[in-house]
């Protein structure tokens, strides 16, 4: 009978409410002519459709739904009648007549809830025989939607605390006695529907079963709501009756179900105060039950509860929750060999979410569910991508909650589950770990940390063993890498003791990163060196200096200059070039001549060997110039070597534009404002003949080239700086060569040569000339001095 | 009235690791209407940064900047105003007033945006102004010690400019006002 097919079946539905129809309309009529035999005839003919073993749940519920609707007619009749003529009790007995024993249940319920409501008899006794009598049907289907009537029907007359039914001999203690019977024998009926019918037909008979659940676990939601349900009472009676017929049922679709269903329905507080019991049910489900799912649940929903109010707190500690929810999941995941470690880390994952919200402080707890999550990962090789996602909310959790790696770092078992990750997860949790430092401007003070937090995020600190190499997107390659060199500059100790451990353990870390990563982690390293050298100078300065000291500025310089030549030979000279000149600087302010030299040297070298790209020359070369320009520490002999090797390099730039600008920016190092020592006059003036030099070859060159002359522009800068060396008082730079320079710029504008105009040189001539008028304005010394040109 | 946000030399990440939260919380999209900033971001996102706040961004080249595509200088007019941006690291001697007059000469603008120093510097020179961001991200600098960070910010009206510099100092923002008023000068 199973074998028939949907379309059949369509037909019995339709024959069936065909019937229910036909039924009802004479039901009807004789309830309009109060005819109450024939009332009964009818209606039990009406539901005797309800007998067929031929329609599936679903079909079966739309033939209930219509029974349904005309009992409701049916019980608002014996209401009314029970006033009038017939009483009650009569009507109790009048039903049992029936000849069929569903069509006689589904009455007797209907009377038997009027019955109730009359209180001619006290509603235990009634609810009691009801739930008896149901026992009648043991086919399950037609069973189960008997007693779901049952339930709806008397939902609402039971003698619960407040209720007009309770009093005398009725007590809250019958409604809950009434309501578990009803659920047990309804779970002990859908259980058996699974044996019902042939066995290749069980995966869609647990489908169908499936749709049934809600019918069984309507009795949880009643009960859950019976006001007169303590917790006494729910820990004495109502749960471990319950729980017994969930373990005894031994089937894991009803499991799984029914203690999901125990713990969404029942208040959180009761849950609490009952976690030994409802977890003690945990282990003796069946295998195949989703328990984590199960668990998970509760642990949300008690997490929830414990972030819900502070006052709730104390309760959790007292009744220890945290060590039975701990327990509970061990003797699981022991009981379940085959839980998959997605499973398990879920679990895990839970526990943790509620340990941070119910124990903030107990890192303890936290650092045991990690070595917990690591005895079960351990030796299961590569993980699956479920569970890896598990791993990163896990170890995301405590970061989120302290908002602190520095707390992270403290747990011994966080950086063993990092090494399972494979290397992609790695590094997505490193850059959380980066991002909650960042977001919260954690600084790791010590060395220690440091490295134990480089351990952490080696991910992105080099390329891992196996790493298959696969080819990174380059922009997402320098996030990542830029993320590191921010994570370095927020390494601080105001020790600076401390703070070079610091550095030299982040040197250790980062020199294995391979010549892809060190022009970005390199550089925010040596700037934190620079930043020390600065503090530990100013301590010097202070007579602080202490001997056995390692963080002086020496020792710092060696290190720096290590790590430049390493970037150097990566080879990154151009950023390397710019590092060097940083540090002469900075040992030029500790008054450190030779190391100061040796940097420059450096980066000569660099400049003459590595440095090809003639754009790139020039803006070294104005690097150096600037730097050297800066010096003061340099004797003059060295001093003369390293300004004599920068004009060279600038009068063999490529551009003769290049050389002209640069040479004249050289006659700088001649002239030092705050330095006496430095007041060459004369290699200033030389300086500035020969940037002229220049400017006549790059425009004769122009001439010849382009057949116009191009490079005005070049002489008016040259004519700036000889008003520039004029007002600071060389003594070498004359009104007459002043003068000469306007005339020359003054008939080169005007030369029939000069094809296309240039207005860009032209505002420039017309802002120097007013601006040798302004100074001739100003009077006093500086107005007498520029009196003499005439302009 | 025009916003200009002028900023420069932050430095990101080579030596600091972010711009200040008390000047990321002040600096939201849709106040300012162009961005002058004087290089040295170094880095894209930085770039990306300013774009959110501001898309009339205007960039010239720091020795430390990744993008090579920066000019090394550049004028833009806004109202009455002719404004030129350099870095600073190609005038010598670094900072020095009278080196960056010649540039601002030669560029011929009212005024002189240029950086590199890390120190906050605002001068009304000759016929115009000379203005120094200083870094926003308070930066090491191998030229200034102690660099707090600092932006600038000009309000233009008309002929006249005013510009406030913002500092921040032992974590707050101390905020000053510079006035400056161009005398309608025959330029051009």
């Amino acid at each position: 009978m199973m074998s028939d097919g949907v379309e059949d079946e369509e037909k019995w539905l339709t024959a069936g409410i065909a019937g229910l129809q036909q039924n009802a309309f004479y039901m009807h009529r004789a309830l309009d002519s109060n005819n109450i035999k024939d009332a009964l005839k009818y209606s039990a003919q009406m539901l005797s459709e309800l007998r067929t073993s031929r329609l599936s749940p679903h079909k079966y519920y739309e033939l209930y739904m219509r029974a349904f609707d005309e009992l409701r007619k049916l019980e608002i009749f014996f209401k009314e009648e029970s006033k009038r003529s017939c009483s009650i009790i009569e009507l109790y007995e009048l039903v049992q007549h029936a000849g069929n024993i569903l069509p006689r249940l589904y009455l007797l319920c209907t009377v038997g809830s009027v019955y109730i409501r009359s209180k001619e008899a006290p509603a235990k006794d009634i609810l009691k025989d009801l739930v008896e009598m149901c026992r009648g049907i043991q086919h399950p289907l037609r069973g189960l939607f008997l007693r779901s009537y049952l339930s709806q029907v008397s939902r609402d007359k039971l003698p619960d605390i407040g209720s007009e039914y309770e009093g005398d001999e009725n007590t809250v203690m019958d409604a809950v006695e009434f309501v578990l019977q009803n659920f047990t024998e309804m779970n002990k009926l859908w259980v058996r529907m699974q044996h019902q019918g042939p066995a290749r037909e069980k995966e869609k008979r647990e489908k169908e079963r499936n749709e049934l659940r809600d019918l069984v676990g309507k009795n949880l939601h009643v009960l859950s709501q019976i006001e007169g349900i303590d917790l006494e009472l729910y820990r004495d009676t109502v749960l471990p009756r319950i729980l017994e017929q969930v373990v005894n049922c031994k089937d894991d679709l009803a499991q799984y179900y029914l203690m999901d269903c125990i713990i969404q329905v029942f208040p959180d507080e009761y849950h609490l105060q009952t976690l030994e019991t409802l977890l003690g049910a945990c282990p003796q489900l069946q295998p195949s039950v989703d328990i984590k799912t199960v668990l998970s649940g509760l642990m949300e929903r008690l997490s929830n509860y414990a972030a819900s109010s502070i006052e709730v707190l104390p309760e959790f500690v007292q009744v220890e929750a945290f060590a039975k929810l701990n327990n509970a999941i061990g003797q699981v995941i022991e009981a379940q060999p085959d839980m998959p470690v997605f499973g398990a880390v879920t679990l895990y994952s839970s526990l943790l979410t509620f340990t941070l919200h119910v124990h903030p402080d107990r890192l303890d707890y936290v650092d045991q569910i990690l070595g917990a999550c690591v005895s079960k990962i351990a030796g299961k090789g590569k993980l699956e991508g479920k569970a890896t996602k598990q791993i990163v909310a896990l170890l995301s959790a405590p970061l989120e909650k302290y908002n602190d790696i520095d707390t992270a770092l403290k747990l011994s078992n966080y950086p063993l589950v990092m090494e399972y990750l494979d290397d992609s997860t790695n590094k997505v949790m490193s850059n959380v770990i980066i991002q909650s430092i960042m977001k919260n401007k954690t600084h790791i003070s010590t060395a220690e940390k440091v490295g134990a937090l480089f351990e952490l995020i080696k991910g992105l600190i080099k390329d891992l063993d196996g790493d298959d190499n696969d080819e990174m997107d380059e922009e997402d390659f320098k996030e990542e890498q830029n993320s590191v060199a921010r994570l370095i500059q927020m390494l601080y100790n105001s020790d600076p003791e401390e703070m070079l451990k610091i550095i030299c353990m982040v040197k250790k870390h980062i020199m294995s990163g391979g010549p892809k990563r060190l022009p970005f982690t390199i550089p925010p390293l040596i700037y934190n060196a620079l930043k020390l050298v600065r503090r530990v100078q100013s301590q010097d300065e202070n007579g602080s200096e202490d001997e056995t000291s390692s963080a002086t500025p020496k020792k710092i310089f060696q290190m720096l200059n290590q790590t430049i030549e390493v970037l150097s030979m990566v080879p990154v000279p151009d950023l390397a070039l710019r590092l060097y000149l940083e540090c002469a600087e900075a040992a030029n302010d500790c008054d450190l001549e030779p190391v100061a030299y040796e940097f420059f040297t450096q980066a000569y070298i660099l400049y003459e060997e590595e440095i090809s790209d003639s754009k790139a020359q020039v803006t070294a070369l104005y690097l150096i110039i600037g730097t050297l320009q800066r010096m003061h520490t340099f004797g003059v002999e060295n001093r003369d070597t390293l300004t004599h090797k920068a004009t060279g390099y600038s009068a063999k730039l490529l551009k003769k534009p290049d050389q002209c600008r640069a040479v004249y920016a050289c006659s700088h190092l001649f002239w030092v404002d705050d330095q006496d020592g430095i007041k060459d006059g004369e290699r200033v003036l030389l300086c500035l003949k020969r940037a002229l030099r220049i400017a006549n070859a790059a425009q004769q060159m122009a001439n010849v080239t382009k057949g116009s002359g191009g490079s005005v522009m070049l002489f008016i800068e040259i004519l700036n700086k000889y008003l520039y060396f004029f007002e600071k008082g060389n003594t070498q730079i004359s009104v007459a060569s002043i003068q000469g320079l306007i005339e020359l710029v003054t008939s080169e504008m005007q030369s029939d040569s000069r094809s296309t105009s240039d207005p860009a040189a032209d505002a420039f001539f017309a802002s120097t000339i007013r601006y040798i008028q302004s100074q001739k304005d100003k009077g006093g010394a500086t107005g007498e001095k520029f009196e003499a040109i005439k302009v | 009235m025009v916003l200009v946000l002028a900023i420069g030399d932050l430095h990101i990440p080579h030596r600091a690791p972010d711009l200040p939260a008390k000047f990321k919380s002040m600096l939201v999209p849709g106040k300012i209407q162009h961005i002058i900033c004087t290089g040295n971001l170094c880095i894209k996102e930085v770039h990306d940064y300013l774009k959110s706040l501001c898309p009339s961004l205007h960039i010239t080249r720091g020795e430390y900047d990744e993008d090579a595509r920066y000019p090394e200088t550049k004028t833009l007019t806004i109202g009455q105003f002719k404004l030129g941006l350099c870095h600073g690291h190609q005038v010598v001697p670094w900072g020095d007033l009278d080196s960056l007059a010649m540039l601002q000469r030669q560029l011929d603008v009212d005024i002189l945006v240029s950086g590199h120093t890390h120190q906050f510097k605002a001068y009304k020179h000759e016929a115009g102004v000379v203005i120094n961001p200083g870094s926003a991200t308070g930066a090491y600098s191998s030229i200034t010690y102690d660099v707090n960070p600092s932006f600038v910010l000009m309000d233009i009206d008309g002929l006249r400019v005013v510009v406030y510099v913002y500092e921040l100092i032992d974590g707050e923002v101390k905020v000053d006002k510079i006035d400056f008023k161009k005398t309608s000068t025959a330029t051009i």
